[in-house]
């Protein structure tokens, strides 16, 4: 089964110049793995670890199904967790696999420009807290349609929030599933389908079997086992240098390629205008995304809610501030010589006098942070990491899996199709089926898109989630005036405009169609249809006098009081 | 309109709550936004004010700044949750407690 390992410059040059390509549009680093891969030599150490986690893991589901019995158990774990264990589940689904690689692999390249990336990701978190989080735990219940739909009519509203979720969760699986494909052949030597069966296959299991229980432990074990692990390596990294930052940073910049360049902004931001816009489809998306916003149902009331956001920002950040470490550390371990005045890493050791080649790694940038672990800790702890690593895609997977059932059994079948008039045995079920297809769909589609330039999925799914779902989210929170007329028309130009514009720009027509120009100059239109959602939303409100409509406002009342107050609102368990 | 909301909406510890929080997180989310914009800005037109060394060594400007932006975002929401679960849920449970 093992194909040779190939560790010839040309190929390595040519992954990184596919990496160099991408990188102005590599801005969802922290959801996809892209670029040319080479599979690596069996690592049987990380695939013994990883069966270990699949295991414990497994043992955890099973404790889960036999206390997974009601529908609130099983989409919101039946509201028992707790504000820290929420707070590094959500830190969880923000940690993954990319963005632990593909942020130290950008650092590693490009050097303070890592660091860009990360504040971006970072931002949404307080807004979240501030505007939304008590709010939403206020006034749903399973789904955050079940909070844009509070006082609108159901059929309209719910059909478009599943819409919107599903879009959503289907692009962010696909990027999930091809990085697992690529990870799994430079992590543990192993060929592309194993990884996509393994996902899908194990994703299915944990979501039909544990629910929201399992789904969240899985992703809290998982986020313990990638903060220790981050934690020693940039531990090792400050200790070889005496603590200091700066003795890290000066013997970074006497061995990278770019010298003194890394320790400022680079090209990065070429254009202000599609980095402000970056900057809020990230913000925005972050508040819109269908899989985090169902962990503010998890736990117990508001006081808890706000307590998951303020552990998960400070878990995210401190998980960021580790992988900008561990990038630089890379640059001195990958790029200068070790003890013996080797370069174990590079795939050829640079000649007398040159500093070696960025590209000249053995798998590409993604790997900077492996072979980094391999320096500090040995081959063990390269086992480890690596087997971390590929857990993290399959925790990320499982919440995603899990809030695409929710949508199409709680949302489409549940209030729309059966119109309420359905018992919970039924949704669950429903929901598990849900579960299945989803799951044998992304193996599908994880073999389909082998091949293809994945990037922009993520960038898509932030921009539908930044502008469909958030908007209605928002307004239906804070604006009295808003019809269900206003929030149809207004989510469905978010959504159409935000997907019109990515494919006329340059991540789908001129990387994806090879088109020689886009039609449409930004990478990131969310400036553009987040502001369209917003005014499309008003617009149509304020022109909607329909008997309706003058009820829907008159509710509002009631709503706002329940969002402030938690009057009524759902309690920790239902049994 | 519901009848406890009724009651809960006359009651001016309510319009306090709602007033009082309002502020404070719309201040707060302001700040971020201040904070984020502003490092995103300087990256746009400050490259070399980022880039500039500080004292002798090669660690410039730009390092601790990107920490700081980072560590904000932690502070941040550490002050609203301090308030909001503290004196905010306080005045909340007085007004539920008058309802009833």
């Amino acid at each position: 089964m093992r194909a040779v390992t190939t560790r010839i410059a040309s190929t390595a040059a040519a992954s990184a110049a596919a990496a160099g390509a991408l990188l102005p549009i590599s801005a969802y680093a922290a959801g996809a793995v892209d670029g040319a891969v080479q599979k690596q030599a069996t690592n049987v150490s990380a695939i013994v670890m990883f069966l270990v986690f699949v295991l414990f893991t497994l043992g955890i589901t099973y404790w889960a199904a036999r206390r997974t019995k009601s529908a609130k158990d099983f989409y919101a774990a039946g509201g028992g967790i707790t504000g820290f264990q929420n707070g590094l589940a959500i830190a969880g689904d923000y940690m993954s696999a990319a963005s632990f690689l593909g942020i130290a692999g950008l650092v590693y390249a490009n050097g303070f420009d890592g660091l860009i990336y990360s504040v971006g990701f970072l931002v949404g978190w307080p807004i979240v807290l501030f505007l939304i989080a008590e709010r939403l735990r206020n006034l749903g219940k399973y789904t955050f349609a079940d909070v844009a739909s509070y006082r609108f009519k159901q059929t309209p509203i719910r059909t478009l929030s599943a819409c919107g979720s599903l879009a959503t969760v289907t692009f962010y699986l696909i990027a999930q599933m091809v990085g697992a494909g690529k990870l799994i052949q430079l992590l543990f030597g192993l060929d592309y389908m194993f990884a996509v069966i393994i996902v899908g296959v194990l994703m299915i299991g944990y979501v039909t079997f544990g629910g929201m229980l399992a789904t969240t432990w899985v992703q809290i074990i998982k986020a313990v086992l990638l903060l220790s692990g981050a934690s020693f390596m940039a531990f090792m990294i400050l200790a070889k240098f005496g603590f200091s930052p700066e003795a890290m940073f000066k013997a970074a910049v006497d061995v990278h390629p770019k010298g003194v360049a890394i320790m400022s902004p680079g090209a990065f931001v070429s254009d202000p205008v599609d980095t402000i816009s970056l900057g809020l489809t990230l913000m925005f998306g972050t508040a819109g995304l269908p899989h985090i916003l169902m962990r503010f149902f998890t736990v117990s009331d508001a006081k808890e809610a706000r307590k998951s956001v303020f552990y998960a920002t400070g878990l995210i950040g401190y998980f960021y501030i580790l992988t900008f470490i561990i990038g630089f550390g890379a640059i001195v371990l990958i790029l200068g010589k070790d003890a013996n005045g080797a370069y174990p890493f590079l795939t050829a050791a640079p000649a007398e006098g040159i500093k070696a080649a960025v590209a000249s790694v053995i798998g590409g940038t993604n790997m900077a942070a492996i072979h980094t672990a391999h320096a500090v800790g040995g081959d063990l702890f390269f086992g480890f990491i690596s087997a971390v690593a590929f857990a993290t895609i399959l925790a990320v997977v499982a919440g995603l899996t899990l809030a695409g059932a929710s949508a199409v059994s709680h949302d489409l079948y549940a209030s729309v199709f059966a119109r309420g008039r359905v018992n919970e045995a039924d949704e669950i079920r429903v929901s598990k089926i849900t579960t299945v297809v989803i799951g044998i769909v992304s193996i599908v589609l994880g073999v389909a898109f082998e091949n293809q330039n994945v990037a922009f999925m993520v960038g898509l799914a932030f921009a539908i989630a930044a502008s469909t779902n958030f908007p209605i989210l928002l307004m239906s929170m804070f604006w009295g005036k808003m019809t269900t007329r206003g929030a149809v028309m207004g989510g469905a130009i978010g959504l159409i405009s935000a997907c019109v514009m990515i494919a006329l720009g340059p991540t789908v027509w001129k990387a994806v169609l090879g088109h020689p120009t886009a039609i449409v100059g930004y990478a990131n239109p969310g400036v553009f249809s987040i502001i369209l959602a917003f005014a499309g939303i008003w617009f149509f409100s304020i022109t909607d006098n329909s008997a309706q409509a003058q009820k829907e406002r008159r509710d509002f009342e009631d709503q706002y009081v329940r969002s402030q107050t938690g009057l009524g609102a759902e309690g920790a368990s239902a049994h | 309109m519901n009848q406890n909301a009724q009651r809960i909406v006359n009651n001016p510890k309510f319009q306090e709550l709602v007033t009082k929080r309002s502020a404070f997180a719309w201040t707060l989310s302001i700040a971020m936004l201040v904070i984020y914009f502003g490092f995103i800005l300087l990256v746009a037109f400050g490259k070399e004010f980022l880039g500039t060394p500080i004292g002798s060594g090669v660690t410039t400007w730009g390092m601790p700044i990107g920490v700081v932006t980072i560590l904000s975002a932690f502070i941040l929401t550490g002050i609203y949750v301090y308030r909001a679960n503290g004196e905010f849920d306080e005045l909340n449970r007085q007004i539920l407690e008058e309802t009833k």
